[in-house]
């Protein structure tokens, strides 16, 4: 059985990959890391990405044995610069 | 306590209003402001995104850590994003207290929590016409609870 997640893309990671989201199936029992490998597998562009990024699965920030879930949304947040 | 992450133009006055009260002898503003130069390069806006709806639980959260530190709920932040000119208020944060320490702490503890984990990120627009993305800071991973 497959986890199907969306994952979401921010700022330069947005500019860089050329899109704003991208629906990932993963095996079950999958975690964060997973889905990281799965994507900076896939080569250029999506290997840019760090090998640890920072992640929100849920709008929470996650480490990256966190297992995911079918419809988890799944943000890779570039190091942010509010205020 | 309010939270709010938009689009529109803040309204300073509006975010000062949400606070105070007849308890409180002081009342702090702190406004963020996009400013006309990154070092010495002269800069025309700035471009703020936002990951909204996370931004919006994550700018509650860290309100709601102020408030504790104030012991009251006054406490009032509103983050804008989208294309803002020079001169723009990017952010706007009220708090008051009884007594000015806790306000200024309470304001000081909001906007530097803002620079560490809200997922708002700025592209620099300048006036040669480049754009970049300005350098962020990586957020803490702390625990699957922290907002």
């Amino acid at each position: 059985m497959s986890v199907p997640v969306r994952t979401l893309f921010f700022a330069a990671y947005r500019d860089h990959f050329g899109v704003s989201e991208l629906d990932v199936e993963l095996a079950a029992g999958a975690t964060v890391a997973d889905l990281v490998s799965e994507l900076r597998g896939r080569g250029a562009p999506f290997d840019v990405l760090p090998a640890e990024p920072a992640v929100a699965v849920n709008h929470h920030y996650a480490f990256l044995d966190e297992p995911l879930g079918a419809g988890d949304e799944v943000a890779f947040i570039p190091p942010v610069a509010g205020g | 306590m309010y939270a709010r992450v938009s689009t529109e133009v803040i309204d300073a006055v509006d975010v000062l209003a949400r606070v105070g009260s007849e308890q409180d002898g002081a009342s702090l503003l702190f406004l963020g402001v996009v400013r006309n130069h990154a070092d010495e390069r002269p800069v025309s806006g700035m471009r703020y995104d936002a990951y909204e709806e996370m931004a919006s639980e994550v700018l509650r959260a860290i309100a709601e850590e102020a408030a504790q530190t104030l012991g009251t709920d006054r406490v009032a932040v509103v983050h804008r994003f989208g294309e803002l000119a020079v001169g723009e208020v990017s952010v706007a944060v009220a708090v008051s207290s009884p007594h000015r320490a806790e306000s200024y702490e309470a304001s000081r503890y909001v906007i530097e929590e803002i620079k560490k984990r809200l997922p708002v990120w700025k592209k620099e627009h300048y006036t040669d016409g480049e754009s970049t993305w300005v350098e962020g800071q990586i957020p803490p991973v702390t625990t699957g609870s922290e907002a």
